[in-house]
């Protein structure tokens, strides 16, 4: 059985994290007090799995917890270099111990050819955990992006606004969509604005995502004006051949609440001082 | 004419999260030839009609983006390859309001408006392919 010959490494524990600490200290790779306890940690169950290893759960925790240690490291600043780096002295402070404790040289190569294996699994696994900890992070970003992306605002009594920033893409349209026509149902708005100062151009997709948001806010009984088109927007559109003449268009956002508030029959007046 | 090309680069679209990285990089090429915000505008929407077409009837594709020069003029050329099932009428697909999808069939004619040069050649079953050059000047 090979692994009996690595059980010998069990007896030596201590040896071992002696030898794997200075290695890392020297690389650098490590970082101190919170990693004494994870080398300790791991190197223990390392070792107990080894000696019941025909038992693969054993193994399972060993990857789990080296999984975790993946991860608490990285989110402490560690590079997945660093990390492997972690797993590859601790493996090479075992083959050092094993040198000295089996003689045979063919014993020992088998020694070290089914330590590689182990481990080299174990460093791939770091990786894994690594990127997996950032994918997480990227897609909790997206869907913050999409949610804070689309904020309906009521800018006065009957009157909502929805700027939208980015590329209106389908799925996006279908957000801001939702979004508007349920706020002209909840706040009971007549007219709502949407503001495309911030969508870098304007093609026959998006053209057509705007007139069907129109169409919808129609149907639902409001009138909708598209502000924040911008000199160069006109232009292409015009280019483009896009017919906008249906919709109320305006290049600013208070052009636009300046339209709402004549159809509101609002008037918004300077208030007059009167001295003495 | 004879035209040089100056810097040349490739990208791979086959999803739609690759049409905005595509839209900046050939909106960088647009500023480093010193376009006008116009002109930028014009080019990164005939890219951006043009891309969508490459994903939505080529299934994904190829595309080519060049800043060129002719002398006078500089300018940035896009080459849209895909291998798609191809235009069986591009007469009939460059008219105003057609369209084989639920689109406004604006994307080829219009596209066509907004650029100085447009190529296009296509052949049934393999595949389409669609050059656009925007001069600085143009």
């Amino acid at each position: 059985m090979q692994n009996n010959l690595l059980e010998g490494l069990k007896e030596h524990e201590n040896k071992l994290l002696t030898i794997w600490s200075q290695i890392l200290q020297e690389s650098g790779a490590g970082d101190g007090a919170m990693e004494e306890e994870e080398s300790k940690e791991f190197a223990s169950l390392f070792l107990s799995a080894l000696s019941k290893s025909e038992n693969a759960q054993e193994f399972e925790k060993v990857h789990d917890l080296i999984v975790g240690i993946a991860s608490s490291r990285g989110k402490r600043g560690f590079s997945p270099r660093e990390n492997a780096e972690y797993l590859i002295s601790f493996k090479q402070a075992a083959s050092q111990i094993l040198s000295e404790l089996i003689k045979d040289p063919a014993q020992l190569y088998e020694a070290n050819l089914k330590l590689n294996e182990i481990l080299d699994n174990m460093t791939i696994m770091t990786f894994e955990a690594f990127m997996k900890g950032r994918e997480d992070i990227i897609s909790r970003q997206i869907d913050e992006i999409s949610e804070i992306s689309t904020p309906v605002i009521a800018v006065w009594d009957g009157i909502v606004a929805l700027p939208i920033i980015g590329t209106l893409d389908s799925s996006r349209t279908q957000i801001v969509m939702e979004n508007l026509l349920q706020q002209i149902v909840d706040t009971g708005s007549s007219i709502a604005i949407l503001d495309i100062s911030g969508v870098p151009a304007v093609d026959s997709l998006v053209a057509q995502h705007l007139i069907k948001t129109v169409s919808a806010t129609r149907l639902m009984g409001a009138e909708c004006i598209i502000s924040g088109i911008r000199p160069e927007i006109a232009q292409t559109v015009v280019h483009l051949g896009i017919d906008l003449t249906g919709i109320i268009t305006k290049a600013s956002l208070a052009s636009a609440l300046q339209t709402a508030f004549d159809m509101l029959q609002l008037n918004v007046v300077k208030r007059k001082v009167i001295v003495g | 004419m004879t035209t040089i090309t100056n810097n040349k680069e490739e990208a791979l679209i086959v999803r739609e999260q690759d049409v905005v990285p595509l839209r900046n990089r050939v909106k960088e090429y647009g500023v480093k030839v010193g376009m006008s915000i116009l002109n930028q505008t014009k080019l990164i929407t005939a890219t951006s009609e043009l891309v969508r077409n490459l994903l939505k009837y080529g299934g994904g594709g190829k595309v080519i983006i060049e800043s060129v020069s002719n002398g006078r003029d500089n300018g940035v050329r896009v080459t849209f390859i895909d291998n798609g099932p191809g235009i069986a009428d591009i007469t009939l697909a460059m008219k105003d309001g057609y369209s084989t999808g639920k689109s406004l069939g604006l994307g080829l004619p219009g596209t066509k408006r907004l650029v100085n040069e447009f190529d296009i050649k296509s052949e049934l079953g393999n595949g389409t392919t669609v050059t656009i050059t925007k001069w600085k000047n143009g």
